[in-house]
């Protein structure tokens, strides 16, 4: 008897959802049908991938034979043994501790003085400064600028200037080798957050300016404070999740300026791991746990700064 | 002389309309400025004059910025050593057109068509999905190289196009940026539309894809910039399927010897998306005014 109620109290639920379920559907049919083709492309080509990726990490897995249930064990392995996946963490963080931040701040205060220029030297400007990020692989001309022969013009100037007298093998020494990719990517850095924030400051209302001034404020640094940081918290927390997310997947610029591997894995981050684990070396399991590994860094970081900007101008 | 004048100009200008302003603190500033924007155009300014140098003007010492004699011998070469290559340069060009046009399409279309109900409507599950946009902001394409090559293959569509294009359409940047944008249409628009007894899919054809011009003109340059760029990398083996970014990279993987050719190769793969921005610089400004995050 008591068996039969349960499964009777169970069919009235699941009807009870069906028709929530079907009432949704009759109300709001146009809508999930807005929304039904770009929801099948990025569940297929990006939340699948990433379950598949966080899956697959727990397994063994080449391509060739069906993956194999190992457990913890690539994890293990990645945080116990791999040493060149540690010097890869400390890259990664240390690298993204440096860039990320100061990116940030960069995208910041430069759009905030573009802002207080006419529109023409401002439009020239967010120029200079945007066009790096979109140039493609212009970023290679600091190859030839830290060329190791003095026809680089790092090298011919301090040589010029007297400092040095044989050239430098800037890419070929361990020490400069994360210096250089922290000026690249700085350079590489003001991209669509860049936009966002001279797109935020450009509709701060204006009023609250000429209000904060009666209520005596006395100089600049009090009005961004204030006025200015308060009513862009959006456009922040935007560039935040930009900044971040770029600031932790930094890899083309490793490859390609210092090479793969570089110098005592001196430019190695945790994406140039996954690539010689992903694309060179075949082992599918294990690229999938470091890249899990990357996603929750990266999840986690974005969660902490959100927090922090919440205080912003309280 | 141009960066004083610059600043001379704005220091006149703000007396009349800004206050907490003091000069020694726009001179301070607007040095700063200037240092960063020297910083930020110089790579770029050596770029495009090395484009335009000879062979000798490259290999000098002290290496000048500027060029000497501006000669174009690097792009005839480049355009030899296309003339030469396997695959006729057209194919590689046809390539990129395809890819960019049906992908940007696809992006604009789907993004808004997604966007739109999300930005205007509550409705079972649309907290949800909002909320997931925003966290897959943070995937990056490599995190999901290898499910996707996995699943590409499963359906057939590794060496195609497809293997490209999708990937891209179904990232999340341009569905958020066209959602916070559409937020900020005013609802009595679209009501209106609907006393006159317009469906849904009218709504969104007459009201909403008028109104957001601008924002779609963002969308189409953020991913035409990602498309440009794409070489195809593990999903494209056939030669002749391959795009343009990545024949110009093997041209450039020619050594030393080509460096003036990879110099105009430069020039050219960063000459497309800067004019794009520059034409829509304005469009792409208004958009991203409406990119924050509330929480």
């Amino acid at each position: 008897m008591k068996t039969l109620t349960s499964t009777n109290q169970k069919v009235e639920r699941e009807k009870k959802v069906k028709v929530s379920f079907k009432e949704a559907w009759s109300l709001h049919k146009e809508k999930y049908l807005l929304i039904a083709p770009f929801a099948i492309i990025f569940v297929i080509f990006n939340l699948v991938p990433v379950a598949v990726a966080m899956g697959l990490s727990f397994t063994s897995f080449n391509m060739l034979e069906a993956p194999d249930f190992i457990g913890l064990a690539n994890y293990i392995q990645l945080l116990a043994y791999d040493d060149v996946f540690l010097i890869a963490v400390k890259n990664t963080l240390l690298l993204a501790i440096i860039t990320g931040p100061i990116s940030y701040l960069m995208c910041f205060l430069f759009a905030w003085l573009i802002n207080e220029l006419p529109p023409k030297p401002r439009a020239i400007l967010t120029l200079i400064f945007y066009a790096p990020s979109i140039s493609g692989n212009v970023y290679m001309i600091w190859k030839l600028i830290f060329s190791s022969d003095m026809y680089g013009f790092a090298n011919a100037w301090l040589i010029k200037m007297g400092i040095i007298d044989s050239p430098i093998l800037w890419f070929e020494t361990a020490e400069y080798i994360l210096p250089i990719l922290i000026l690249v990517q700085l350079w590489l850095s003001l991209g669509v957050s860049f936009l966002a924030f001279i797109a935020g400051l450009q509709t701060v209302d204006k009023s609250l300016y000429e209000a904060g001034a009666v209520d005596g404020i006395k100089n600049r640094w009090q009005e961004l404070w204030y006025v200015t940081l308060p009513s862009m918290k959006p456009q922040l927390m935007f560039g935040a999740v930009m900044q971040i997310t770029n600031s932790l997947s930094i890899s083309a610029i490793s490859i390609e300026l210092v090479g793969f591997p570089s110098i005592d894995y001196a430019g190695h981050t945790i994406l140039t791991h996954l690539h010689d684990f992903g694309n060179v070396r075949f082992e599918m399991g294990y690229a999938s746990a470091i890249a899990t590994v990357l996603f929750l860094i990266m999840l986690i970081a974005n969660i902490l700064v959100q927090k922090l900007l919440r205080k912003v101008g309280d | 002389m141009q960066i004083i004048d610059r600043v001379k100009s704005s220091i006149k200008s703000r007396k009349f309309t800004r206050r907490n302003r003091s000069i020694g603190g726009d001179l301070g500033l607007m040095v700063l400025l200037g240092a960063f924007a020297l910083f930020s155009a110089y790579p770029l300014i050596y770029a495009i004059n090395n484009a335009f140098k000879p062979l000798s003007e490259i290999f000098l010492f002290p290496p000048k910025l500027f060029v000497q004699n501006p000669t174009m011998d690097n792009f005839f070469d480049l355009s030899t050593i296309i003339g030469n290559s396997w695959v006729p340069f057209s194919r590689y060009m046809f390539n990129t057109l395809f890819i960019t046009i049906l992908g940007t399409g696809g992006t604009v279309l789907l993004g808004t068509m997604a966007a739109y109900p999300l930005a205007k409507y509550n409705f079972p599950g649309s907290k949800v999905m909002s909320n997931i946009i925003v966290y897959a902001l943070m995937f990056n394409s490599t995190v999901t190289a290898i499910p996707n090559y996995i699943i590409m293959s499963k359906a057939g569509l590794v060496n195609t196009y497809w293997a490209v294009i999708l990937p891209v359409i179904g990232s999340t940047l341009g569905l958020y940026l066209m959602k916070n944008f559409i937020v900020q249409i005013p609802t009595s628009l679209i009501e209106a539309a609907k006393i006159d007894g317009a469906a849904e899919f009218r709504v969104f054809w007459t009201v909403i894809i008028p109104l957001c011009k601008p924002a779609w003109i963002t969308l189409c340059i953020l991913s035409f910039q990602t498309l440009w760029g794409a070489t195809g990398g593990n999903f494209i083996y056939s030669e002749n399927l391959k795009p343009i970014s990545y024949a110009l990279s093997q041209v450039v993987g020619g050594g030393i010897a080509r460096t003036g050719v990879a110099s105009a190769v430069s020039l050219i793969m960063m000459i497309v998306p800067v004019t794009v921005f520059v034409i829509s610089q304005s469009n792409v400004i208004e958009t991203m005014a409406s990119s924050g995050m509330k929480d």
